[in-house]
C-alpha cells in the first residue's frame, strides 16, 4: 500500500507546486477542493458521478492488465459502446419498457467490447502491438462517431451533431429519483444508478480475477505466457477475452453519461476518460479496490477542480489533466524507483520479503506482444 | 490544363504544409525508437513546444526566441521520459501516456494563468514573430511558364524555413544513421542493448542522446504549429498529430526515407479532407470526409496486421536495459 | 618468467542475498589455454562477467599483466587486452557481420573511413587463423558456429590478447567444437592467452593447459591438466562425492507405455533439431536420457509435451498413435502424461504467484478444485498444504510467493503437483538443477517409487551421474540424433567401461544401437 500513496503524495505536491508557480495558494485550493467535492450533498453527487465513469474505464484498464496487456483503447472503446446504446435506446420501441435499459447497457457492453477485440485479434493471431493498435482504435472510433453523428443519427434540420433524445424509458433512473421513492430527499444531481452499476461491476470482476478459473488463467498469461502455454492455457484465447471484457466494461461509460445524464447520442462524450482510467488503474495498483478508491478521488479532482476554477479565474479545469499526467508519471513510469526505493529503506532491518504488494504484471512493460 | 495544375501545385504545397508537423515528429519517433525507447507522448512534447514557443514569441517579438523556447520546453519533457525509461526503469508506455496529459493539462493551465484567453496565447502579429515564407528568386517570373511555374512559384519557392528545415532532416537523419559511428551504435542499441554495452559504449549515454535528439525534433515541430504555420497558440492544437506521427513511423517502419513519404502521404490526405469538405462528387453523394482522415490510421492498422508486408520495431523497444540479473 | 596474464585476488560479488563469488584466487599464465570448469551455478560466468566488467566485484583486485587496473565496464577491460565470447552472443543479427565487428571500434566518427581498415585487418585474420567470415552477410543469417567466429574476430580486432570463452561448445556440434578448439590452439601459438569456461571435462582435458576447478562461488583447485584425470576433477567439482546412488531394485518392464517413432522436429528457420528419434518407453522403467545440453533434448520433452510441433514421425500412447488433437498439454494430460519442465521458472511456476496458485498450474479446471467456473480459496489452498506436507516443502506457508521459495523447495511445489495427478507418464527435464544436495536425493526417490508402482518415465539430464543412478534404460541424444542406448544393471554408475562409452555416444559417435529398437 506503501508505494502508491507515497508516489501519489509526490503527485500531488507536484500539483501544488504548479499552482503555486501560476499564483494560486496551494492550501487554499486545496480546501476549496475538498469543500467543493465532499462539502455538499450536490458537491458529493456530482464527485460520485464523475467516479462512475472512471470506475468503469479503469476497472477496462486494470482487468487488461491482468492479462499482460495495455489497453490505452478505453475511449474510443466507451465512444463506440455510446453507440450500441444509442442504437438500442432510439430503435428499441418494440421491446418492453422494462427491457429498454438492460438491452441498451447489454448493448453499450457489446459494441465496447466489439471495438476492443479487433486489436486483440491482430495481436494474438497477427502479432500487431496492442498498445499502437488500441491508439488508432481509439482514431478510428472519433472519425467513425464523427460520420455517424453528423451523416446518419443526427434528425433532419438540426445542426448540432447529436442524436434524437431517448424515450423516457431508456434513461436510466436518477438516484435522486430512487432516493426520493423511499422518502429521502437529495439534491439534483447526474448521479445515477449507473454508480451502482459500476461498484456491481467492480465487485463483479475482483470475483472474476481472483476467484474463478477464466481469471486465474488471465492472470497465469499476465505474468508468464510460457507457464500459461505449459499449463494447457492459450494465451491468444486468453488476449482475445480479456481484451472484449475490458471493452465491454469501457462501455460503462456510455451507460452512464448517454443513458444516464443526456439522453441522447452526442460528439466526444467521453471527455478523455479512457485516459483518466490509465491513471486509475495504476493509482489503484490493478485491483479492484484500489479503483474504487482511485475513482472517487479522480472523482473529487474533476468536482472540487470544476468549483475551484469557477472561485479562481487563474486556474481551470485543466490542472485536474496535469494531476493526471503527474499520478501516471509517479505511479505509472516511477513506480519501480518508489519500490526499490522503499525496498533499499526496509533493507536495513529486513530481508527482502513478500511485502504483500500487488505488483502489476511484467508484461505490461513488454512491447512486441510476443505471444507463443 | 493549366487550371489543373495550378490546383494540383495549390494541393500539393498544402499537402506539404500540412505534413512539415508530422515529418519532424515522426523523424523524432525514429530516433527514440530506433534506440529502443518507444515514445507514445511526441504529441505532448509537440503541444509543449508550440505553447512554450508561441508565448516566447509573443514576449519577445522573435520567432527564433520561440524556436528556442519550443525546443527548450519540448527537450524538458523528453528528458522527463528520458529518466523514467532509462534511469527509473519504468514503462515506456506509461510514461508516453504521462508525458501527453501533462503537456495537455499544463499548457491550458499556465496559458489561461497568464493570458486569460481560455489556453490561447496572443495573436503573434509582429512580423519578425513569425517565421516568414521565403519567396525563391524568380518565383514570380516564371509564374507564366506553363506547368513548371506554378509548381515552382507554390510548391518550390513560398514555405518558411522551418518547411525547408524539415526536408533537410530527412536526408540528415539517414545520414547520420546509417553512415556514421553515433548511428551504428544506436541502431545496435535498439536492437540488441547489451551487444553495444559489451563493446564497451554506454548504453545510457545513446539512449539519453536518442530521446534528446526526438525532443529537439519535437521542439522544430510544434514550434512549427503555432509560430510557422498559424499566429499563436491555441489548446490540443496539435489535435493527433503526434499520433498520425506515431502511425506514419510505423508504416514507414521506422526507416527515414519512407517517413517522408508516409508523412507528406498522410499530408496529402489532410489537405484532400480539407478540401473537398462540403463537395458532393456525382454518383457518391457528399465526399464522406471522415473516410480520409481516419485513412492513416487504418493503413497503419492494416499495415502492422501484417497484410501487407510486415512492420517489425526494434527488438528491444520498450525495454529498460540492465546489467544486474 | 613474464608476469601471468590476468590475476585475481580475492574476488566477492553477491546478488541480493546469493553468493555468487567469494574469495576467488585465480592466476593464467600468459600464452596458455587456461581451463575453469565447475557445475551449472558454481559461479564461473559470473566470474568472468567481472572480468569483463558486465559486474563489479564487491571486494577484491584484478591484476592485468602484472599490474592492478580497476575494471568498472566493458571498455575498461578492451583497454587492458581482454576480449570475451559470451554464452549468448552479443551481437546484432539485423546488422551485418562488418557492423558488428565495427561496433564500439569504428575508427572515427564516419564509418566509411574505418570500414576499409576493417576488412583489411578481417581478411588478415581469416588468412593467419582461418577466421573466414563474409564481412557483408547479415549476422542473424548466419548458423551458429559463424556467429561464434563474428564474436571472436570482434574481439581480436579489438586487439584482446586475453580472451574469455564462455561455455563456447554448448551451441555447437562435436566437430564444431574440434574445429574450435584447433583455432584456439592457433590462437595460443600466436601468443593469445585463452580461459575456457566449460562445464565439460572431455574439454578440459582435450585443450587446456592448466585447469581450474570451481565449486559453490571459488576456487578449490589449480592443477596442470597433464597431471590429472577427469576422475580427478569430477571429485573436485562435486566436493565430496555425492551418492548419486539411489536404492532401486531392477526394473520390472510392463507394457509400452509412450512410443516415439521416427520423430522430426526443425526450428523456424527449417533446421532439424530432432532427426529421427525412435525409443520405447515401458511401463514401470525409467529412461534417462543423457546428453550435453542443447542437442536435442529440450526438443524432445517439448514434443512428446505438445508444447513443439512435430514436422515428421508419431507418437504413440499405450501403443495407439496421439491424435494431432490431442497434442496438447491439457489433453496429454488426459491420457496421463504429465511433464515436470526443465526450467521452473520459465515454464513450471509463476513466481509472481502464491505457492498454492503456482501448484494447481494446468491442474486449475480439475472439479476438485472449485464448483462451475469457481476456485475455492479454502480448496486450492488445503491442496497446497497437504502436499507441502507430503513433500516436504519448506517453509509450509501455501500464500507465500512462490519466487520467495529456494530452488529445491521450488522444484517439490512442481514436483507435487505433477505426481499427484496420478500420472501413467512423466516426462521429467533436469529433475535436480539447482536443487541441494538433500532435496536431490528426495526427488530420486519418489522418483523411483513412482516407477514401483508402474508408471513410465522419461529423466532428461545434463547430469551423466544423474542418468546412471535413474535410468533402467539409458538413452543417449547428439546433434537431434539418438546416438546410443543401453541397459547397464545398477551401480554402473562407477563402472568406468560404461561411462567413456556413454562419453563416447554423447561426443555423437553412434555404436550401433543408435537405430536399435531396444538393446
Amino acid at each position: 500500500m506503501l508505494v502508491p500513496l507515497l508516489s501519489v503524495a509526490t503527485a500531488f505536491l507536484a500539483g501544488g507546486l504548479v499552482l503555486g508557480a501560476i499564483g494560486v495558494d496551494p492550501w487554499n485550493a486545496l480546501r476549496e477542493l475538498v469543500g467543493g467535492s465532499l462539502g455538499s450533498g450536490e458537491g458529493l453527487g456530482f464527485t460520485l458521478y464523475y467516479a462512475t465513469d472512471f470506475i468503469f474505464t479503469g476497472l477496462a484498464v486494470s482487468l487488461a492488465f491482468q492479462g499482460g496487456l495495455f489497453n490505452i483503447g478505453a475511449d474510443g472503446q466507451a465512444y463506440i459502446g455510446g453507440l450500441g446504446c444509442a442504437l438500442v435506446c432510439l430503435h428499441g420501441g418494440a421491446l418492453p419498457p422494462w427491457l429498454v435499459i438492460p438491452a441498451g447497457i447489454a448493448a453499450a457492453a457489446a459494441f465496447g467490447a466489439a471495438w476492443a477485440t479487433v486489436p486483440a485479434v491482430l495481436q494474438a493471431r497477427r502479432g500487431s502491438h496492442i498498445v499502437i493498435t488500441t491508439i488508432m482504435f481509439n482514431f478510428l472510433a472519433s472519425t467513425l462517431m464523427a460520420y455517424v453523428l453528423v451523416n446518419l443519427l443526427r434528425p433532419t434540420g438540426d445542426m448540432q451533431a447529436e442524436s434524437a433524445a431517448f424515450p423516457p424509458a431508456a434513461i436510466v433512473p436518477s438516484l435522486q429519483s430512487v432516493l426520493a421513492a423511499v422518502g429521502i430527499a437529495a439534491p439534483t444531481t447526474p448521479l445515477n444508478l449507473s454508480f451502482v452499476l459500476a461498484l456491481a461491476c467492480a465487485l463483479a470482476v475482483w470475483v472474476f480475477v481472483w476467484r474463478t478459473r477464466t481469471g486465474y488463467e488471465i492472470r497465469t498469461v499476465g505474468q508468464n505466457p510460457q507457464a500459461a502455454v505449459y499449463g494447457g492455457i492459450s494465451p491468444a484465447r486468453v488476449t482475445v477475452l480479456a481484451m472484449a471484457l475490458s471493452g465491454a466494461l469501457a462501455g460503462g461509460v456510455a451507460v452512464n453519461e448517454i443513458m444516464g445524464v443526456q439522453g441522447r447520442l452526442l460528439l466526444d462524450f467521453t471527455s478523455g476518460y479512457g485516459f483518466v482510467g490509465i491513471a486509475v488503474a495504476l493509482m489503484g495498483r490493478g485491483h479492484p479496490l484500489g479503483v474504487v478508491l482511485a475513482s472517487f478521488l479522480f472523482g473529487m479532482l474533476y468536482q472540487g477542480g470544476a468549483e475551484l476554477a469557477f472561485d479562481e479565474p487563474k486556474v481551470t479545469r485543466d490542472m485536474i489533466v496535469v494531476v493526471q499526467g503527474l499520478v501516471v508519471f509517479f505511479a505509472g513510469a516511477l513506480e519501480g524507483l518508489f519500490r526499490r526505493g522503499l525496498a533499499r529503506l526496509f533493507d536495513a532491518g529486513l530481508r527482502p520479503r513478500d511485502t504483500g504488494e500487488t505488483s502489476l504484471p511484467p508484461r505490461v512493460a513488454e512491447p512486441g506482444g510476443e505471444i507463443p | 490544363m493549366a487550371d489543373a495544375v495550378a490546383a494540383a501545385a495549390l494541393i500539393l504545397a498544402s499537402s506539404l504544409r500540412l505534413s512539415v508537423p508530422l515529418i519532424f515528429a515522426c523523424l523524432a519517433g525514429l530516433w527514440s525508437e530506433r534506440a529502443g525507447i518507444f515514445d507514445i507522448g511526441l504529441e505532448g512534447k509537440m503541444l509543449a513546444a508550440a505553447f512554450a514557443a508561441a508565448a516566447a514569441a509573443d514576449a519577445s517579438g522573435s520567432a527564433a526566441v520561440g524556436l528556442a523556447a519550443g525546443i527548450a520546453a519540448s527537450l524538458a519533457f523528453a528528458l522527463a521520459h528520458g529518466f523514467a525509461s532509462i534511469d527509473a526503469r519504468g514503462n515506456q508506455i506509461v510514461s508516453g501516456a504521462a508525458v501527453n496529459m501533462l503537456a495537455a493539462g499544463l499548457t491550458a493551465a499556465v496559458g489561461n494563468a497568464w493570458y486569460g484567453q481560455g489556453g490561447r496565447t496572443p495573436q503573434l502579429t509582429a512580423p519578425a514573430s513569425r517565421f516568414g515564407d521565403i519567396a525563391w528568386p524568380g518565383a514570380e517570373a516564371v509564374r507564366a511558364v506553363p506547368v513548371l511555374g506554378p509548381l515552382y512559384r507554390d510548391l518550390v519557392s513560398g514555405h518558411d524555413v522551418l518547411t525547408y528545415l524539415a526536408l533537410a532532416a530527412v536526408p540528415l537523419t539517414a545520414f547520420v544513421l546509417y553512415r556514421t559511428r553515433f548511428g551504428l551504435r544506436l541502431r545496435a542499441t535498439g536492437e540488441n542493448p547489451a551487444a553495444v554495452d559489451t563493446a564497451g559504449v554506454s548504453v545510457r549515454g545513446i539512449r539519453y542522446a536518442a530521446v534528446l535528439i526526438a525532443g529537439v525534433l519535437c521542439g522544430f515541430a510544434g514550434t512549427y504549429l503555432s509560430v510557422g504555420q498559424a499566429a499563436g497558440f491555441l489548446t490540443g492544437m496539435t489535435a493527433g498529430k503526434g499520433f498520425i506521427a506515431l502511425a506514419a513511423l510505423v508504416f514507414a517502419k521506422w526507416r527515414p526515407w519512407p517517413a517522408l513519404a508516409t508523412c507528406f502521404l498522410f499530408g496529402f490526405l489532410d489537405a484532400a479532407a480539407i478540401r473537398l469538405q462540403g463537395t458532393v462528387l456525382p454518383g457518391i453523394g457528399e465526399v464522406p470526409v471522415q473516410a480520409i482522415q481516419a485513412l492513416p490510421y487504418l493503413l497503419t492498422v492494416v499495415l502492422l496486421a501484417g497484410f501487407i508486408g510486415r512492420a517489425v520495431p526494434p527488438r528491444a523497444g520498450g525495454i529498460p536495459y540492465t546489467k544486474e540479473r | 618468467m613474464t608476469a601471468p596474464a590476468l590475476d585475481l585476488v580475492g574476488i566477492a560479488k553477491s546478488f541480493g542475498p546469493v553468493q555468487a563469488n567469494r574469495d576467488v584466487d585465480l592466476s593464467v599464465a600468459a600464452g596458455t589455454i587456461h581451463g575453469i570448469v565447475g557445475e551449472n551455478g558454481a559461479g564461473k560466468s559470473t566470474l568472468m562477467s567481472i572480468v569483463y566488467g558486465f559486474y563489479e566485484a564487491d571486494a577484491g583486485e584484478i591484476r592485468v599483466k602484472g599490474r592492478p587496473v580497476r575494471i568498472a565496464s566493458s571498455r575498461d577491460s578492451i583497454r587492458h587486452g581482454i576480449g570475451m565470447v559470451h554464452q549468448h552472443f552479443m551481437l546484432v543479427d539485423t546488422l551485418s557481420v562488418l557492423d558488428n565487428v565495427m561496433l564500439g571500434a569504428e575508427g572515427g566518427p564516419l564509418l566509411r573511413r574505418g570500414a576499409a581498415g576493417i576488412r583489411a585487418r578481417m581478411a588478415g585474420l581469416a588468412r593467419d587463423y582461418g577466421l573466414a567470415v563474409d564481412p557483408d552477410a547479415r549476422v542473424g543469417d548466419l548458423g551458429v558456429g559463424l556467429q561464434q567466429r563474428v564474436e571472436i574476430v570482434k574481439a581480436l580486432l579489438r586487439g584482446a590478447d586475453v580472451l574469455i570463452l564462455d561455455e563456447p561448445t554448448a551451441v555447437l556440434t562435436p566437430a564444431e567444437a574440434d574445429g574450435l578448439f584447433d583455432m584456439l590452439r592457433t590462437l595460443r601459438r600466436q601468443g593469445v592467452t585463452v580461459v575456457l569456461i566449460t562445464h565439460k571435462l572431455r574439454e578440459i582435458m582435450a585443450v587446456t593447459d592448466r585447469v581450474s576447478v570451481m565449486r559453490r562461488g571459488t576456487i578449490v583447485e589449480t592443477v596442470d591438466t597433464a597431471a590429472t584425470t577427469p576422475a580427478r576433477l569430477a571429485d573436485a567439482m562435486v566436493g565430496r562425492r555425492v551418492a548419486l546412488t539411489v536404492a532401486r531394485s531392477p526394473a520390472r518392464p510392463g507394457p509400452p507405455r509412450l512410443e516415439a517413432r521416427n520423430v522430426t522436429a526443425i526450428d523456424a528457420h527449417g533446421v532439424k533439431l530432432l532427426d529421427d528419434v525412435s525409443f520405447t518407453l515401458h511401463a514401470g522403467e525409467i529412461a534417462g536420457l543423457a546428453g550435453v545440453a542443447g542437442n536435442g533434448q529440450s526438443e524432445l520433452l517439448e514434443v512428446l509435451a505438445g508444447l513443439r510441433p512435430l514436422a515428421g514421425g508419431e507418437i504413440l500412447i499405450d501403443g495407439r498413435p496421439v491424435a494431432p488433437a490431442d497434442r496438447a498439454p491439457r489433453a496429454l494430460g488426459r491420457l496421463g502424461l504429465v511433464h515436470i519442465p526443465e526450467d521452473r521458472h520459465r515454464m513450471g511456476l509463476v513466481t509472481a504467484f502464491e505457492a498454492a496458485e503456482s501448484a494447481i498450474l494446468g491442474i486449475h479446471r480439475e472439479p476438485r478444485f472449485g464448483r462451475g467456473p469457481f476456485l475455492s480459496r479454502r480448496a486450492v489452498l488445503g491442496d497446497m498444504a497437504r502436499k507441502m506436507a507430503d513433500y516436504d516443502v519448506r517453509p509450509a506457508a501455501p500464500r507465500l510467493k512462490t519466487a520467495n521459495f529456494s530452488g529445491g523447495n521450488q522444484q517439490k511445489i512442481v514436483l507435487a503437483r505433477e505426481m499427484e495427478r496420478e500420472p501413467r507418464i512423466v516426462l521429467c527435464g533436469q529433475p535436480t538443477r539447482g536443487v541441494d544436495i538433500g532435496a536431490i536425493e528426495f526427488i530420486h526417490r519418489r522418483l523411483v517409487a513412482l516407477r514401483d508402482r508402474g508408471v513410465a518415465i522419461l529423466v532428461v539430464s545434463v547430469e551423466l551421474d544423474e542418468v546412471l543412478a535413474l535410468g533402467d534404460l539409458i538413452l543417449v541424444m547428439c546433434g537431434g540424433r539418438i546416438t546410443g542406448r543401453r541397459r547397464p544393471p545398477p551401480g554402473a554408475a562407477d563402472d568406468p567401461a560404461i561411462v567413456s562409452a556413454l562419453g563416447l555416444m554423447m561426443a555423437g559417435v553412434e555404436d550401433g544401437t543408435a537405430g536399435a529398437a531396444e538393446p
